[in-house]
């Protein structure tokens, strides 16, 4: 049985590991290169590197990040950030990325995302969406739905879309995955945005990763029991140590759903 | 006993975008690899790895534009020991539904859509059932979890080369091996310390049939 995968996400500046809340305030948590081998050893499923500087003098140190880490992590590889052509994507993967996720640059030219997948087969194509609540107004009535809209440029700039027409969207043009990351959560620790998970997760058939705003274990046995999500990304409470791996899948699997256990990493 | 040397493994480069890490991986295992772009590169090698990621319809292409397709033919007939991962294990067998391409016609069946997949692709990480036993899984629990990233998978016509199968929405044939040919869907170079035990396994198989003694570092990735 497919397991639900467990994912510790890096967010690079600079060829470093930082953490922020609300994709600001960044604090520095060491080498990408050696949390990620950490992880895996510590029976992360998978790693996700995300460039959030994304700066054309960086992408060279993020290469070669995701080199170091492919030759040591042997667990699959997800970067993202500042891919903007599919010579680009070509260059990560052959550094050894198993998949490349697309989220400005997806929104400012869908037509990557098929261009990409046509090349390289969806299943390295990952569009990652990041979307917050639009609020309501105060006096309206009835209330209306629940909606979010997607943010670009880390989190700064609305992008004008429905986070989950541009999700069906995204996997029309050739996602093979969705990365769903709510703003409105992301490093404040108050637990996964289920609503947006499974607005998203009932319509699409792809794997959905949730992201944005573990605190803890029973979060992400609700992003995948409530959310519908396939797999939960989280950064700063296993950079903290505040809970490991094995910890989170233990509760997953005591909930009933299915996990690659940690023992079977174990060198 | 023979002089110990590395098997040495050809990885067949034909714009796969796994290759990386499958060389690097068969490294730690134990293996010389060597990236072979060409037939002549397949000169004095023990072993041919076909990886891939993507399409069967372009990776044909690009096997045929390389002169790649009957040297590795002319290889697997002879009995030496090659593996196929997830897309060049789809390879081997006749066709795929994928774009509807003809692949290597070394094993007899097709390759098809995963049918009931409640998600697709089939991303992560799921157990293999083994049917027998066979040495490429030595020291790996049956059930043990492997990396998939795919959509199509062989549904082999001889259930004799059948090892292993994996169920998402329905079971399908996740590992063969036929004489010195073997297949996985998986990913074994992703798949952490299980992958890195199955390779070293492969290793140990080419060396045997190659009489380079056992130069494989297999009891410290058990």
């Amino acid at each position: 049985m497919l397991a639900r995968r467990v994912i510790p996400c890096l967010d690079v500046a600079n060829g470093r590991v930082v953490k922020g809340t609300r994709f600001v305030d960044l604090t520095d948590e060491g080498d990408p290169a050696e949390l990620a081998r950490r992880y895996a050893r510590e029976g992360a499923d998978e790693i996700v590197f995300l460039d959030i500087t994304a700066a054309p003098e960086g992408r060279g140190t993020m290469l070669e990040v995701v080199r170091r880490t492919a030759s040591m992590a042997f667990v699959p590889l997800t970067v993202g950030g500042g891919v903007r052509s599919v010579d680009e994507m070509r260059d990560v993967l052959r550094a050894g990325a198993d998949k490349v996720s697309f989220n400005t640059a997806a929104v400012a030219a869908p037509e990557l995302l098929t261009a990409c997948a046509r090349r390289f087969g969806r299943q390295a194509v990952v569009c990652a969406i990041d979307a917050r609540r639009v609020p309501q107004p105060a006096d309206a009535t009835p209330v209306a739905p629940i909606a979010w809209e997607v943010v670009t440029h880390g989190g700064r700039t609305p992008a004008g879309l429905d986070a989950v027409e541009w999700a069906l969207r995204a996997v029309d043009l050739g996602a093979g995955e969705l990365l769903v990351t709510s703003m409105d959560r992301d490093g404040t620790r108050s637990g996964f945005d289920t609503d947006l998970l499974r607005a998203i997760s009932s319509r699409v058939r792809v794997p959905v990763i949730a992201s944005g705003g573990a605190s803890g274990p029973d979060d992400f046995v609700s992003a995948v029991r409530d959310g519908g999500a396939d797999a939960v990304l989280a950064a700063s409470i296993f950079h903290r140590r505040m809970y490991s791996i094995d910890s989170v899948k233990q509760a997953m699997a005591a909930a009933g759903l299915p996990v690659r256990p940690v023992g079977e990493a174990a060198a | 006993m023979a002089a110990q040397r590395s098997p040495v493994v050809a990885v067949l480069d034909y714009g796969a975008a796994n290759m990386v890490s499958i060389g690097q991986a068969l490294v730690t295992a134990g293996a010389r690899v060597v990236v072979a772009t060409d037939a002549a590169e397949l000169e004095g090698v023990d072993a041919i790895v076909v990886p891939g990621v993507g399409a069967a319809a372009p990776a044909m292409a690009h096997l045929r534009e390389r002169g790649l397709l009957q040297p590795v033919r002319d290889w697997v007939r002879a009995d030496r020991p090659c593996l196929g991962i997830c897309l060049g294990y789809q390879l081997f067998f006749e066709r795929s539904e994928e774009g509807d391409a003809e692949t290597l016609r070394l094993l007899a069946g097709q390759t098809v859509g995963l049918e009931d997949a409640p998600t697709l692709p089939h991303i992560g990480w799921n157990s293999v059932e083994l049917v027998r036993p066979h040495p490429l899984f030595d020291g790996i629990a049956d059930g043990s979890h492997f990396y998939f990233v795919h959509s199509f998978a062989p549904a082999p016509e001889d259930e004799e080369i059948v090892v292993a199968r994996t169920t998402h929405g329905r079971p399908f044939v996740s590992a063969v091996a036929s004489r010195s040919l073997y297949g996985v869907q998986f990913h074994p170079e992703k798949s952490a310390q299980a992958g890195r035990r199955l390779l070293a396994n492969f290793l140990r198989l080419v060396a045997a049939s190659a009489g380079v003694g056992a130069a494989v570092p297999g009891a410290e990735v058990a």
